[in-house]
């Protein structure tokens, strides 16, 4: 076991982890702070990469480019789903299991929309900095996971700076903990949740863009996340930005471990196997609460 | 002095920074009758979920019957002849009002007689116990079908149908009409009478000084008073609390 | 005397069907028609823990998956028994293997309950939410764990030869249809006691209100763990005679989204408050996607059950046997006087609000 390659693993890991915390901070959004499950979020993140394939492939526009130009009609597509979600389950008062198969649902029918059109082959991205790698002695960064990952950690930042010095922000954290105290502040819960729900999916859009420049990218590829986007969220403790980050590159650094040293077959087992034994051990997260 | 039938020992309980409950104090001796009061937000539930087990507190004891039950889940607690009312009413939303008075005799009151109840015994009790807080014409309707207070009749109903030992009655008057609220006094005492250990929570002081054999005063997570209902509602610290200082 | 009706009712319409398809001399309704009841027992199963406590499970797949390997691996052992056995054993597990049918499902649902009670075990104790995903999680892990499972077959496959001679029947597969026609009342009839029993209520106390249904004394974690392993057991003797009916198992048919959208979309679209639901919806969608494989494509009818799904989730929540339900009450208070509507409603359990 050569320690470079260990060295290597580890960044690699780490570099991943960024990458997973964008895919994580929707969830944190809808499952940590509005509990809602939204088990589809992997789907939206999907069709993020085919939109980011699409217009790469028709213009040749960087996918970075082509999620923040997508990110209005994501935040929209949020606010639809979310006024859905409202009006059927939360206002009736349904138990959660109509919620659930709900975006069971959505998640099952977007990936098989997009078999149909797209076929199951993997399709991936031409941008200048993918193929390019930057060596420092014996350590290894590819810019093809290095730039998603620094814009990464910038989506995460901003969100956390708008979560806590906004007061859009902050009405979002508070509708969590208490709606009444939100209405008395003349803050229309429904609206604050709407905003939030519609925020997360459009981070789905960049951090579909993101994927697509790390993996070529196929259908089913959304349900492999839906494991790691779980477990990532309730590791870092549901509700914290910084948490999510800090269990996103642990994640990253045992998956990448575990690929280099016995292979990339036993990958999906690992973010999932940490998800059961997160929920049966620590369901309160690494920081706990 | 007997061995207190719920023994409450230095409870304390917080939700993050928020401290709840702050070194609780108290002894519920067999067959009393103990009021307990307190604005709102003062902790009232809270203790409750804890004695109850649908909270963990996390510093303190509680003692029901000469046993320890921390370790014990509420279902536990309710086998050993614990029952509570809550305070917002949680009715089984699919069953009917018989239906929902049926399962704590399902699943408490015949394991603690030692034996099961037949259909038509358990029919009869279910529909003597919506009697009891007036809901006989409603035996068969769903909790949608109710206005707010007869699904705290039924709360209250609910909880009796546990046949148990001590019964916590968690506001289950507010909203009642005056003669309403006699009635249900009326019923406490009655179940009292047959042994039943009561602890009333409520905000009707009416009631609560006409039942009431002891008064606790609970503010902000402490416990400010503990004796008799007409000298504690004359204590200074307790008029503070309620009208201000 | 409902009971012994139940009973009659079901093994009379099946055995209607048995014998029209082999009059009809064409075994593929014998195929197409062990899909479909295959179907009736995973929504059934899924339905005990999912419609009756509410608890959502999205690892059908991983249920049915461990018992279609369970028999994949006795049959490995049975034709392999010389190089798995010690000298010793060796007669005896000659003698025992290969295990028939019957036994193998057994055995299956066996595997498929203490999988569903280890699961629960690990996460129950926390909201239903979580042990939906942990379901998801539990999923993928055993899938990775049979690709990676070289006795099996891993990611290339497993064949299965079917064995030469056949019980009662001639044929192999309407012998296989007879098996998954008793296995689907055996289904239906634990749903319908379960519904009729103490343990029913309990169920439906911890759908409606699990803490209050605690505070009334009913151990919300000891059911939920029955249900889970119950309902694990069966989607795993469902699976059990899978490799049998297919002849070559790989990873990515068992462990299929089929089957996991399926036996969600199924009792949802039927009716989740009944036994009847999960059955009404294993005919309709199990139908359906029969003549749409044969006739569109396979994803499409995917494509169509996906939809379904939350076009029923959203507009009617309560099913179909809940919209015909509401039709029956309008009809039943107009005049009052039992109809032959109101007896067959009480036939199928479906009086509203008792039981």
């Amino acid at each position: 076991m050569s320690v470079e390659l260990l060295i290597n693993a580890i960044i690699a890991g780490l570099l991943l982890g960024g990458f997973y915390a964008a895919v994580t901070v929707g969830v944190s959004i809808s499952f940590g702070i509005l509990d809602i499950v939204n088990i589809a979020h992997p789907a939206f993140i999907i069709l993020g990469s085919y939109i980011a394939y699409i217009v790469n492939q028709t213009f040749g526009v960087d996918p970075i480019l082509t999620a923040i130009l997508v990110l209005p009609a994501f935040y929209a597509l949020g606010a639809a789903v979310y006024q859905v979600y409202y009006t059927s389950f939360e206002k009736r008062g349904q138990d959660a299991l109509r919620g659930l198969a709900f975006f069971f649902g959505l998640l099952f029918v977007t990936e098989v929309m997009l078999i149909l059109v797209f076929g199951v082959d993997y399709r991936y991205v031409q941008a200048a900095y993918i193929e390019y790698t930057w060596h420092i002695g014996f350590m290894d960064l590819p810019f093809r996971m290095v730039i998603p990952c620094v814009m990464s950690l910038l989506m995460v930042g901003l969100l956390q700076l708008y979560l806590s010095r906004t007061f859009t922000g902050r009405a979002i954290m508070a509708v969590s903990q208490d709606q009444l105290a939100l209405q008395l502040m003349a803050a229309d819960p429904i609206k604050i949740k709407r905003i939030a729900f519609a925020i997360s999916i459009a981070t789905a859009s960049v951090a579909g863009a993101l994927l697509i420049i790390i993996q070529p990218v196929e259908p089913s590829v959304g349900r492999e996340y839906i494991g790691r986007v779980f477990a990532i969220c309730v590791l870092g403790g549901l509700q914290s930005l910084p948490g999510t980050v800090i269990a996103a590159m642990l994640l990253g650094i045992v998956e990448s471990i575990t690929a280099t040293f016995y292979g990339p077959s036993w990958a999906p087992a690992v973010s999932f196997s940490f998800l059961l034994l997160t929920l049966a051990f620590r369901p309160a997260g690494l920081l706990g609460r | 002095m007997a061995e207190p039938l719920l023994h409450v020992d230095n409870l304390g309980k917080r939700f993050g920074g928020f401290v709840a409950l702050d070194g609780i104090n108290l002894s519920v001796q067999p067959g009393e009758r103990v009021g307990l009061i307190g604005p709102n937000g003062s902790g009232k539930s809270t203790l409750v979920n804890c004695m109850c087990g649908t909270l963990h507190n996390e510093t303190g004891s509680v003692r029901f019957d000469g046993h320890i039950v921390d370790g014990l889940a509420a279902n536990q607690r309710t086998h050993r002849g614990m029952a509570r009312s809550f305070q917002l009413p949680r009715p089984f939303h699919t069953l009917s009002v018989t239906e929902n008075l049926r399962i704590p005799l399902l699943f408490t009151a015949h394991s603690r007689s030692g034996r099961h109840l037949t259909r038509e015994e358990a029919e009869s009790r279910c529909h003597e116990l919506a009697g009891l807080v007036g809901l006989a014409a409603k035996a068969s309707k769903l909790p949608r079908d109710l206005t707010q207070v007869e699904m705290r009749k039924l709360e209250l109903a609910r909880a009796m149908a546990a046949d148990p030992k001590l019964l916590i009655a968690d506001e289950a008057m507010a909203g009642l009409s005056q003669s309403e609220v006699t009635d249900i006094v009326d019923l406490l005492i009655k179940l009292n009478e047959r042994g039943v250990t009561i602890i009333l929570i409520e905000h009707i002081m009416r009631a609560v000084m006409s039942f009431s054999q002891r008064l606790v005063v609970l503010v902000s997570g402490k416990k400010i008073a503990d004796g008799v209902p007409d000298q504690v509602v004359n204590t200074r610290e307790v008029i503070g609390a309620y009208l201000g200082e | 005397m409902r009971a012994f009706l139940f009973y009659l009712f079901s093994i009379l319409v099946g055995g209607l069907f048995f014998i029209f398809a082999r009059w009809l001399g064409n075994d593929y309704l014998f195929f197409a028609g062990y899909t479909v009841l295959q179907f009736i027992v995973l929504a059934t199963a899924w339905n005990i823990l999912g419609g009756y406590c509410g608890y959502v499970n999205f690892g059908s797949a991983a249920f049915f998956a461990v018992g279609a390997y369970s028999s994949v691996a006795l049959h490995k052992l049975g034709a392999n028994v010389d190089r798995y056995f010690p000298e010793s054993l060796a007669g005896l597990a000659k003698a025992i293997l290969p295990l028939n049918i019957p036994t193998l499902i057994i055995i299956g649902g066996i595997m498929s309950g203490l999988v569903g009670l280890g699961t629960g075990y690990l996460t129950l104790r926390l909201r239903g939410a979580f042990f939906a995903i942990a379901t998801l999680a539990l999923a993928v892990v055993l899938q990775t764990l049979i690709v990676n499972w070289d006795f099996v077959g891993g990611s290339r496959g497993a064949y299965i030869i079917r064995p030469a001679d056949v019980p009662i029947i001639g044929s192999y597969i309407q012998y296989l249809f007879l098996i998954m026609l008793v296995l689907s009342v055996i289904a239906l009839a634990t749903a319908r006691i379960i519904e009729q029993s103490r343990l029913g209520y309990g169920f439906a106390t911890i759908r409606d209100d699990e803490i209050a249904a605690e505070a009334c004394g009913v151990p919300t974690l000891r059911l939920k763990l029955i249900a889970t392993t119950i309902s694990g057991a069966l989607m795993g003797m469902a699976g059990a005679p899978f490799p049998y009916y297919i002849g070559y198992l790989e990873p990515s048919s068992a462990f299929g989204l089929a089957y996991a959208v399926n036996s969600i979309a199924m009792p949802m679209i039927g009716g989740t408050t009944s036994w009847v639901g999960p059955l009404v919806g294993a005919l309709l969608l199990g139908t359906l996607q029969q003549v749409a494989t044969v006739t569109i494509s396979s994803a499409v009818n995917l494509l169509i059950v996906g939809l379904l799904l939350v076009g029923f989730v959203i507009v009617a929540p309560k099913g179909i046997i809940g919209l015909v339900q509401d039709f029956m009450r309008e009809r039943a208070s107009d005049q009052g006087q039992p109809t032959w509507r109101s007896r067959l409603a009480i036939f199928a359990n479906m009086r509203p609000g008792a039981r």
